[in-house]
């Protein structure tokens, strides 16, 4: 057993478990917050998509142990019905989603993929490395390609980021 | 209180038409939609049960052979493990859809790589993954293991049901003007669902609740007892959340089974995940194909003969064989028609329904063929079509139910502007890239299935629908709850959509794009019932009664609501069958793909540029889960024609593309603009509420514009999906050196 110490949304959260364990895992199995998904276990689809540090990674390809003192975002800390960030709601008014299983990293993704673009990261679409990020619908599709929809609401995701974003901007 | 129908005859009332509230159509955001964007909807894995243990099933490691023994010396000295399951019950796949009772079972013939074989129980999570790793099956290899659906020395069934032979194809072929017989090859797909299947099983004594991901709650319940044996009554499933299903969440499968059998020896809840490996190991895959297509025409392109012969697969022992010929037999005329079919038995995953089993490659195919004849004739791609639109089933000769071919045809062109296509193929250059348009028709056949629902109009005036019913993505949250509202005249916050609980009445359950119109069905009764009741108390006829706001009125009186209920609520059960009128009309969907391609002169890449769909699937219940229904039909049809395909080593028959890296869905970046056009219709053939099924339609044919168009772009005709560079380069014209 590892002893580990997360901040999750802001609160402070003792786990103790085996060091195989990974952040997903321990935030689904062991610490109660199952919005976010596993649905590859390989790095593969995005549904597992956490904050960590407020940059986007792939909570199942990454051990909990490694995370100690770690700021950690997940789906649950971003909004709660009644209460949704912008994004959410976004989400829910284009429908951005059908089945839902991908959504929290969706959501996840694209709140973190908003900041890179302020940050001015490029991307493979983007026309120069040190320019400033546009947020052009390809940019938007580019930038959330690691998250994969088998539903395939890709259009109806790529409207509600382009909404939540021209809202907050 | 039950209303019932059986659907004898026509509907001969369009009442969602005349209700005061319109609520049903409209474009109405989910009412599960905050909790999906917020993580608490709860899915399988995600209930929280206590002293719940973790399972891993362990797999065979060969197509075709015996199981000798099973070594578990590894797991000795392993911590945390609770015990390795493997017996007789298992289930060697997952059952078809509306099986209703047990699919073969045991462990000790193997009849395909990764069929799973063993349970490894354990504490965590961790534990178990690692028991079933170190667990050791010692199995003996077959060598007689069958992996080429194609093989010489094979004797393929040919299923009696699935075969005609009309007037004389061989002479119309020899004496048609115009003439095409192409043979195309489609590859086998997994539904690649993003929520791997799991059950949680916990037994309560002799009572059994299984929390599974499960389109078809009450036939899972007794193909869930039957394989283990006991009463249905005693199995309770809760499906009330499904991440995504297209078919391969329709028949109980391995885990359930395996689940159930280790708790109830255990005495804790246990949970069983399959691996992402392990989906595209043993769930359902859509079968490959060998589709012959034969077509021919007379001078103005009318078809005189049509013939579509194919080969497809699936294990020992199912009865399930791709419906590849499903839509052709209705779709075009022609009066010489051979259709065959025949089935190969392989040492392969079992093969089942895929989202749309039957007209997805079907009518992908046909509708190359159809391009081929325009080519060679001369004759525009839509008009040909057209001109092949029958007047009467064109074997049966019964007539059509609600029927826009044509309308689809022409709206899809005009929006696409098809009128500026070189029909010409290579003529248009955009720097690098080559430019062309493609088009393909759509048709789905269109199913009723036997569904009930409750309705309770509750004393304070708000309501609740409680149905077995699942809600997959479909939207039936969403559409449910919108026909409760217009019928009883209440706002969506006073209506509470209950779902995927085996003890609410037995709907349909989501395959074959009858959910929607079943499920809605039978709610649509239900609140009819309660009219009924409504209009008895106010003391007018049912006809006459108008619900709106919380009053009732109606034969010129008028009342609260919640006076009319008097502090009882009122409960009714809508129950729907399908009847005669499945037999006196052809009932099907149809609509037009236009798709608009670049081919990359150089690497052969296509990318699409724009796409378009025109369905009409009868009165559409929710305009905005309708268009994200076809979004994901049309995009599965470009991953089908650009580079989804399972991928088996010939030697061993084992799948090698087991995984998201390297079975390629379609990404957000694949995707160009994609627009969906539903057209206005009603079809009182198809259901009480005209609705028909709209869940498959997207992708009948979807592949099939993306690949006419890289024909048109290109001049390069692919014959073996999916159309990958390397299938395309060959035939690319020589480049011009600057």
């Amino acid at each position: 057993m590892t002893d580990t110490t997360l901040r999750i949304n802001g609160e402070e959260r003792e786990l103790s478990a085996d060091p195989r364990t990974t952040l997903l895992d321990a935030l689904r199995n062991h610490l109660g917050l199952t919005g976010s998904k596993k649905g590859c276990d390989h790095g593969q689809c995005g549904a597992c998509t956490v904050m960590v540090n407020g940059r986007r990674i792939n909570s199942c390809l990454t051990l909990a142990c490694m995370h100690d003192g770690d700021e950690i975002t997940t789906v649950e800390g971003l909004g709660q019905p009644g209460n949704l960030s912008p994004l959410q709601a976004a989400f829910v008014k284009h429908d951005g989603f059908q089945c839902g299983y991908c959504t929290p990293g969706q959501i996840c993704s694209a709140t973190a993929m908003l900041q890179e673009v302020k940050d001015n990261w490029p991307s493979n679409v983007s026309d120069s490395l040190t320019g400033e990020a546009k947020l052009t619908p390809e940019e938007i599709s580019e930038r959330m390609s690691g998250n994969l929809c088998r539903c395939a609401a890709y259009p109806n995701i790529v409207d509600a980021i382009r909404e939540a974003a021209e809202a907050s901007s | 209180m039950t209303r019932h129908l059986k659907m004898d005859t026509p509907a001969t009332s369009r009442l969602l038409d005349e209700l005061p509230s319109k609520l049903t159509g409209k474009p109405m955001d989910r009412p599960d939609g905050p909790k999906k964007v917020s993580g608490t909807a709860t899915y399988a894995h995600e209930w929280d049960i206590d002293g719940k243990v973790f399972g891993v099933l362990a797999r065979a490691p060969v197509s075709k052979g015996k199981l000798v023994r099973i070594d578990k010396s590894a797991l000795d000295k392993l911590p945390g493990i609770l015990g390795v399951f493997s017996e007789d019950r298992f289930l060697r796949n997952p059952a078809q859809g509306t099986a209703d009772e047990a699919p073969i079972q045991g462990v000790s013939e193997i009849s395909y790589f990764g069929q799973p074989i063993a349970l490894v129980v354990a504490e965590t999570f961790e534990q178990a993954r690692h028991g079933a790793h170190m667990l050791e099956l010692v199995c003996e290899a077959d060598t007689d293991g069958v992996y080429d659906p194609e093989a010489s020395n094979l004797s393929p069934e040919k299923p009696e049901d699935d075969q005609l032979d009309q007037g004389d194809l061989d002479k119309a072929m020899a004496e048609a003007a115009f003439t095409v017989d192409s043979t195309y090859r489609t590859p086998n797909h997994n539904s690649a669902a993003m929520e791997p299947h799991c059950s949680i099983a916990s037994w309560e004594g002799d009572q059994l609740t299984l929390y599974g991901s499960y389109q078809m709650v009450k036939y899972n319940v007794n193909e869930l007892a039957d394989s283990l044996g006991i009463e249905p009554e005693k199995v309770r499933i809760l499906s009330p959340f499904v991440g995504g299903g297209f078919g391969s969440k329709l028949g109980i499968a391995p885990e359930a089974v395996a689940a159930a059998i280790a708790a109830k020896e255990i005495g804790r809840p246990v949970c069983v995940t399959l691996t992402r490996q392990q989906v595209f190991e043993n769930v359902m895959r859509r079968s490959e194909s060998r589709q012959r297509l034969r077509l021919a025409a007379d001078e103005t392109g009318k078809l005189t003969g049509l013939g579509h012969e194919c080969l497809v697969s699936n294990l020992p022992g199912e009865s399930f064989h791709e419906p590849v010929l499903q839509a052709t037999h209705f779709i075009y005329g022609g009066e010489n028609r051979r259709l065959g079919m025949e089935v190969a038995r392989l040492n392969r995953m079992c093969a089942g329904s895929v989202r749309a089993p039957g007209e997805a490659i079907g009518m992908q195919v046909l509708e190359n063929a159809m391009d081929e004849l325009a080519h060679t004739s001369g004759i525009d791609p839509v008009e040909l079509r057209k001109r092949n639109i029958p007047e009467t089933h064109p074997e049966e000769g019964t007539p059509y139910s609600s029927r826009p071919f044509a309308e689809a045809l022409d709206e899809g062109a005009r929006r696409f502007g098809w009128d500026k296509r070189n029909p010409k193929p290579g003529q248009q250059r955009d720097g690098e890239w080559l430019i062309g348009m493609g088009m393909a028709v759509a048709a789905r056949v269109n199913m009723l299935m036997e569904s009930k629902a409750r309705v309770t109009l509750n004393k304070d005036g708000t309501a609740i629908v409680e149905t077995d019913m699942t809600d997959i993505g479909t939207g039936t949250y969403a559409i449910l709850t919108q026909l409760c509202c217009d019928m009883l005249g209440l706002a969506p916050e006073q209506v509470e959509t209950r779902l995927g609980d085996s003890n609410f009445p037995k709907a349909s359950g989501s395959g074959g794009s009858f959910g929607a119109a079943s499920s809605g069905s039978s709610v649509y009764l239900a609140c009819q019932d309660i009219r009924g009741e409504l209009a008895r108390r106010l003391g007018c006829s049912e006809d006459e009664l108008q619900l709106e706001n919380g009053n009732v009125s109606g034969g010129g009186k008028d009342s609260a609501l919640t006076d009319l209920l008097a502090g009882e609520n009122i409960e009714a059960e809508g129950h729907i069958e399908p009847g005669e009128t499945m037999e006196k009309v052809k009932q099907a969907t149809y609509g037009s793909y236009f798709a608009e391609v670049a081919v990359n002169a150089v690497t052969g890449e296509t990318r699409v540029r724009r796409m378009l769909g025109v369905f009409g699937a009868g009165r559409i219940l929710n305009q905005k889960t309708a268009t994200s229904q076809c979004y994901g039909g049309m995009t599965w049809g470009i991953g089908m024609a650009l580079h989804e395909a399972m991928e088996f080593d010939p030697r061993d028959g084992h799948v090698v593309n087991n995984d998201f890296a390297e079975y390629h869905v379609p990404v957000n970046l694949d995707l160009p603009q994609l627009d969906v056009v539903l057209l206005e219709e009603r079809d009182d053939w198809a259901s009480p509420i005209q609705a028909k099924g709209l869940g498959e339609l997207g992708l009948c044919g979807a592949g099939a514009a993306v690949t006419n168009a890289i024909f048109n772009a290109t001049g390069v005709r692919v014959y073996d999906y999916p159309a990958t560079l390397d299938k395309i380069l060959g035939g690319l014209p020589e480049l011009e050196m600057a």
